[in-house]
């Protein structure tokens, strides 16, 4: 509306001119008059997307449009769109005619504002190609193939979303992706390609310079599936989305595998098994409300600070249910996320995989209003490696001795969340209750030496404030792992249940008393000596044993301190952490 | 040997025949697990220390430890009397139990067993181990658990070592249903009509009942507070009533003898405390109506009641004082009574203890265990007259910040409001007479409903407003979007409703569906109660949860204009007292003070529109446990063919047993629970056809 406006102005100016100049000039009026036309026309039609039809059908399958996705997301009146004019370049196979060619192509870019704060966007929309309807529908549904899907991305549609992502990157502002794309238009061939390419490069580019996050909105399929693999963060929406490489029917005609689009590379799918996705939304509105909602948790850039955001939570409060949240029995479970809702700023959390590799918790959450990264190991779950349910009432099959372990997914899990934090100045607060790595063969073999030292790299490698506090165990490896003095950690705590050692009693006196008479003694002997926070505070391995109520307090104390931290690091091009 | 403090205590309370002390408010700690309260915390000293130590004389010799052979916040008060007597304490607990308030507050701690009572709290072999180990020289029994038991007291004697609270006779004499029963009709105290005697089997059940006539109800012979109990209709519910409450007094108290007496149709539960001395002194305090009651546990006290005149009073007080001399009663005891519509009353059993004192036994951070008594806090008020007394209540009540666990707070607002209830027209059947469905919750009306809205709309704009404040010292300054009237549509009970707000400073000014409201608060979005005024109403809200996707979560009661009561003649103090119950039975209601909103722009509705319904279990054919518990009993297997509403299996929890029926008609599927099995709240039991 208001762009039809801004034309209507435009025009209203250029007829004063016009008639100010009269006869001298009335050749170019007429041309003037044509040109304002042709505008307005252009962007009518850019508006309208491809058309009330496409618009209603998009609708019907509880989808909104690009420009509908944008609204939403965007403070009101701040979207600021460039690019509406492109047109595909394509000549083959009838392209070139005119009905198959759309002002803004396949996708809306531009700039705007989240709660105040620069962001710019592209949102990819299936529009036009309206002659061409019963094909794409048939293709969404049936996925045969990726060539005609709506919102297929051509050489002219990557060219836009390049443009605004060199902007943001010079300008150091983050990048958000709608994504909503049939994958490459087959009728462009190499230039598509080529288009693919481009991106993803800008995405490495950006990477570690902007945070860029990706918004799965509709089918993703193809190489449209590495732009958002290469991002920060990669959201989806429930039952209308979906990333695979290959559709289910190629699938079945190469591995003989019968499988649906939603197993195959649905939300559920990212979210909980392949650890693709970093969480799923209920629909549009929701997954948008809540974009902006985590949008604000980000700084801009590399060069900014951790946001900090107006809080009334007082930072001194202190928590007294945290003084009896660890249970006596150290194989009893508790919930981490009870710890961390009860530190952070009126209990707002913002959960990073909630549903994959569950015995870590990753996070944002504000601390007297700057935004820190949560991790955290989970007590209530053993490993999503292991057949049994770790938490499993009725069966009583839950394994104390494996909770809140790290395995390979939830080192993976954890090192990717660190080391954005670390690229984005946001202080890493740990919650350590680890009784050490995941035994077994399919560890082993699946290479949990190589996947756990990447968890030890990110922690090690962070120069951003860490804060750490031990509640219970911290055994072996993963006490080294996580976040600990070694690794640089600013502050390290132990809560009074805290028990750092390189393994429990039981375990330990196996090895130590072999064949000993007395092992009721011996493990005795030994949690008195080890299952306490003495033998590391003596040592400075922690900086102080902390009264749990008080956790907060302390943290949003230091933080202060630490906001001014700076570490140099010895120059070189950049690290090799072990993928 | 009467005990050390429970006997002098109340006897200089006695002094003021049963005048209360004049508080003007009284309160005691709720769970609190986002604030605490100062206030109220010193009041509940208070409290603790009129009814606890009054008359105590340091110089009187005591013991130098005792065992408290009790969990929450009795064992706390006993424990805490204890100390300032400078009496070292033992406390015992359950496994469940161990981190748990009493333990840490005694100075030694033994645990006696896993968390079933019948293998902890009542488990005696345990206890008197603990006894003998820590060289405790008495113990004090609380009350419940082994308080009354007087197997119990005699193996206490038998070791030497002593027992605080009235003696084995009294204990013998009262604690047990028949022979208390026996007792009373020897000192000419009325006594229900009934079967004197244990019942055998369940058709012996039928029986009799058929001899009593219908309604009769089934108690458990060693039981109390409404555990072991129930009321049949016909031949079909006296034999199922047989077995549930035989089961659950074997669990509760270890002891399954039932006994069979006629039920008193729409009567009012109404005691009286008396106090006895060893010189065969007794006498009779004013009474209390405990008519409010869920599965005859109480719900709201109440003193004086406003039904008794004073010939009924002295009648009843007399008869009370009569039965405690024939017991030789030497200590604070309470005598409960029905009272029929035409002031017939009748004894119904009587304590060998005095009820009614304030605390907590929880606080932050405190396990509250599925295998206890779902009571977690009492509330008790006082006022110059009952309007007083009940307006305070209502705002006590919306003080509470309890988080983590179902409540009953709705539906005790809501009682103290009913008209029924506030005109005194009561009886122990009100609740199942006025929520014949269950209490669904508050019904709001029109005005509340709009406050409601107001209220939550400025709400959700004080939130969007404070995403936008961020510290200036960026790089790139944050242009705040410029909008002076937010356009919402806020979904209630499936309704939608049109508002508009706009805010200047700390004031909105919010329309819904047209009418105009101006809503004030500090806007403090980190408190968990947030006071507001919507134009000058006072109200307290507390917002419990909220979405990114617009979902809020909002406690507000509304309170009724308590001038606009009927007000009643009245004289001395009125107190009013309800009980903070968990919630954990299937026929619980939901914390219905909770209001489920979704707030959104308008454009964010209008788009709202076109996304698509998801589709829901059908919860028919699934059978979830409603809380968390142990499976008692499993009825079926799979391949089976039930009908609606049959019983499937048995889930105790909160020591009530609850029967899980069909949803419909079917054929079972599998069956994922056994008996034994300990059970999580959502986890599924059976899955039919």
């Amino acid at each position: 509306m208001a762009a039809a406006l801004r034309v209507a102005a435009v025009g209203a100016r250029l007829s004063v001119l016009a008639s100010g100049l009269r006869a001298a000039v009335r050749s170019l009026c007429s041309q003037a008059t044509s040109v304002n036309e042709r505008i307005e026309n252009k962007r009518r039609t850019a508006l309208l997307g491809g058309g009330q039809r496409r618009i209603d059908a998009q609708h019907k399958r509880g989808k909104l449009t690009a420009r509908e996705r944008i609204s939403l997301l965007l403070d009101p009146g701040s979207f600021v769109e460039s690019d509406m004019f492109v047109e595909h370049r394509c000549a083959d196979f009838g392209m070139a005619a005119d009905k198959n060619k759309f002002p803004g192509d396949s996708v809306v870019t531009g700039r705007g504002r989240i709660n105040g704060r620069l962001v710019y966007v592209f949102s990819q929309q299936i529009i036009g190609w309206a002659q061409w309807l019963p094909l794409v529908i048939s293709a969404l549904w049936e996925a045969e193939d990726f060539t005609v899907f709506g919102g297929s991305l051509s050489g002219a549609h990557a060219q836009k979303i390049c443009k605004i992502m060199d902007q943001a990157i010079t300008v150091g502002a983050p990048v958000i992706g709608l994504n909503d794309s049939g994958g490459a238009r087959i009728q462009e061939g190499v230039e598509s390609l080529a288009g693919y390419a481009d991106i993803f490069l800008r995405n490495v580019t950006a990477s570690g310079v902007i945070p860029q996050i990706s918004l799965i909105m509709g089918p993703c399929a193809g190489g449209a599936v590495y732009s958002p693999a290469l991002t920060d963060f990669t959201f989806m929406v429930k039952d209308t989305s979906y990333l695979f490489i290959t559709g289910p029917d190629v699938v079945k005609s190469v591995t003989n595998e019968d499988v649906t689009q939603e197993e195959l590379g649905g939300a559920k799918t990212h979210t909980t098994m392949s650890g693709v996705a970093h969480r799923a939304f209920e629909n549009d509105v929701d997954a948008l409300c809540n974009l902006r909602d985590f949008f604000n948790y980000l700084p801009l850039s590399s060069q900014d600070p951790a946001p900090v955001r107006e809080c009334h939570d007082p930072s001194d409060r202190l928590v007294p249910e945290l003084d009896t949240i660890v249970p006596l029995e150290s194989t009893k479970a508790y919930n981490m996320v009870d710890i961390i809702h009860s530190v952070v700023d009126e209990r707002e959390f913002f959960e990073i995989m909630p549903n994959y590799a569950k015995n870590i918790i990753v996070g944002f959450a504000r601390m007297n209003g700057r935004t820190v990264g949560i991790v955290g190991n989970q007590p209530k779950v053993a490993s999503d490696s292991i057949s049994f349910t770790p938490w499993n009432y009725a069966r009583r099959q839950y394994r104390p001795y494996f909770a809140g372990c790290l395995d390979i997914n939830s080192s993976v899990k954890g090192a990717r969340f660190v080391r954005f934090c670390d690229a984005f100045n946001i202080p890493l607060i740990t919650f350590v209750d680890v009784p050490g790595f995941l035994p077994g063969t399919a560890q082993e073999y699946g290479g949990i030496i190589r996947h756990g030292a990447k968890l030890l790299y990110a922690f090690a490698e962070a120069t951003v404030p860490k804060v750490t506090v031990i509640t219970r165990k911290a055994y072996g490896g993963a006490y080294d792992v996580m976040s600990s003095k070694h690794l640089c950690g600013d502050t390290n705590y132990a809560w009074p249940t805290a028990e750092i050692a390189v393994m429990g009693a039981k375990g330990a006196v196996e090895i130590i008393f072999k064949g000993h008479e007395n092992v009721e003694a011996a493990q005795a002997e030994y949690i008195e000596k080890f299952a306490n926070p003495f033998p590391a505070a003596v040592r400075g391995f922690v900086d102080d044993i902390i009264q749990p109520s008080s956790t907060r307090a302390r943290i949003c104390c230091d933080l202060d301190v630490l906001a001014s931290k700076k570490v140099q690091r010895p120059w070189r091009k950049h690290a090799n952490i072990p993928l | 040997m009467a005990g050390f403090w429970v006997g002098t205590a109340p006897l200089v309370a006695a002094g003021r025949r049963g005048r209360w002390p004049p508080q003007q408010l009284m309160l005691s700690a709720a769970l609190r697990t986002l604030k605490h309260v100062l206030y109220y915390s010193r009041q509940c000293l208070m409290v603790s220390r009129n009814l606890g130590s009054v008359g105590y004389d340091p110089n009187e010799k005591t013991f130098d430890k005792i065992l408290v052979a009790n969990r929450g916040e009795i064992a706390c008060r006993v424990i805490r009397t204890c100390k300032k007597m400078g009496i070292k304490t033992v406390a015992i607990h359950s496994d469940v139990d161990a981190s748990s308030v009493h333990v840490k507050m005694a100075d030694e701690a033994v645990c006696v067993g896993p968390a079933p009572t019948s293998k902890s709290y009542l488990n005696m072999d345990a206890i008197m181990e603990a006894i003998k180990k820590t060289r405790a020289q008495a113990v004090h029994p609380g009350y419940g658990f082994l308080s009354e038991n007087k197997e119990f007291a005699r193996c206490l004697a038998a070791e030497d070592v002593v027992f605080i609270g009235p003696d084995t006779h009294a204990i013998q004499a009262m604690g047990d249903k028949i022979e208390s029963k026996l007792l009373a009709k020897k000192a000419e105290v009325n006594t229900i009509p009934g079967f004197d005697g244990v019942v055998k089997d369940a058709e012996e059940a039928v029986r009799i009942a058929r001899e009593i006539g219908y309604p009769v109800m089934i108690k458990a012979s060693a039981g109390g507070g409404g555990k072991g109990m129930r009321i049949a209709w016909d031949d079909e519910e006296t034999r199922d009533g047989f077995r549930l409450s035989s089961q659950e007094a074997a669990s509760s108290f270890g002891d399954d003898r039932l006994l069979i007496e006629k039920f008193i149709d729409n009567p009012r539960h109404i005691e009286i405390q008396v106090l006895g001395d060893k010189h065969g002194n007794a006498l009779w305090l004013n009474e209390r109506e405990c008519s409010i009651q869920r599965r005859n546990q109480k719900v709201v006290e109440e003193a004086p009641s406003i039904f008794l005149d004073a010939e009924t009073r002295r009648a009843m007080g007399e008869q009370a004082v009569a039965l405690a001399r024939a017991v030789k009663y030497s200590s604070a005891g309470t005598v409960e009574f029905l009272v029929d519509s035409k002031k017939n009353f009748y004894f119904l059993e009587m304590n060998t203890r005095l009820q009614v004192r304030v605390d907590s036994g929880i606080q932050p951070g405190s396990d509250i265990s599925i295998y206890y008594d779902p009571m977690i806090s009492k509330l008790i008020t006082y006022g110059s007259d009952r309007t007083e007394a009940l307006k305070r209540m209502a705002d006590a009540l919306d003080n509470y910040v309890i988080r983590g666990v179902t409540h009953n707070i709705a539906l005790l607002r809501e009682v103290i409001i009913n008209s029924r209830f506030v005109k005194g027209d009561i009886s122990t059947k009100f609740l199942s007479d006025v929520y014949p469905d269950g209490f669904k919750g508050h019904m709001l009306t029109k005005s509340e409903k709009n406050q409601l809205l107001a209220i939550a709309s400025s709400l959700f704009v004080a939130f969007q407003l404070r995403a936008q404040h961020f510290q200036e010292n960026s790089r790139m300054p944050v242009i705040k979007p410029d909008i002076a009237n937010w356009e919402l549509s806020v979904k209630l009970h499936d309704k939608v409703h049109t508002v508009v707000a706009s805010n200047n400073g700390s004031v909105f000014s919010v329309e819904v569906d047209g009418s105009k409201l101006n809503v004030t608060s500090t806007w403090n979005l980190a408190s968990p109660l947030l006071s507001v005024s919507v134009d000058g109403t006072q109200r307290t809200v507390q917002c419990l949860s909220r979405e990114a996707g617009g979902n809020m979560s909002i406690q507000f009661l509304g309170t009724v204009d308590l001038t606009l009561w009927p007000r009643l003649e009245c004289s001395g103090t009125v107190m009013a007292h309800c009980s903070l119950d968990l919630l954990g039975s299937s026929d619980a209601p939901t914390s219905a003070s909770q209001y489920k909103v979704n707030i959104l722009t308008r454009l964010a509705a209008e788009l709202n529109k076109f996304m698509l319904e998801k589709v829901t279990e059908d919860t028919s054919s699934v059978l979830r446990s409603p809380m968390p518990g142990v499976v008692v009993a499993v009825s079926v297997k799979p391949g089976d063919a039930v009908a609606e509403g049959q019983e499937i299996c048995v889930i105790e929890a909160m020591k009530m047993q609850n029967s899980m029926t069909a949803g419909k008609t079917g054929t079972v599927k599998s069956v994922h629970c056994q008996a034994g099995d300990t059970v999580g709240e959502g986890d599924l039991l059976v899955e039919l056809e």
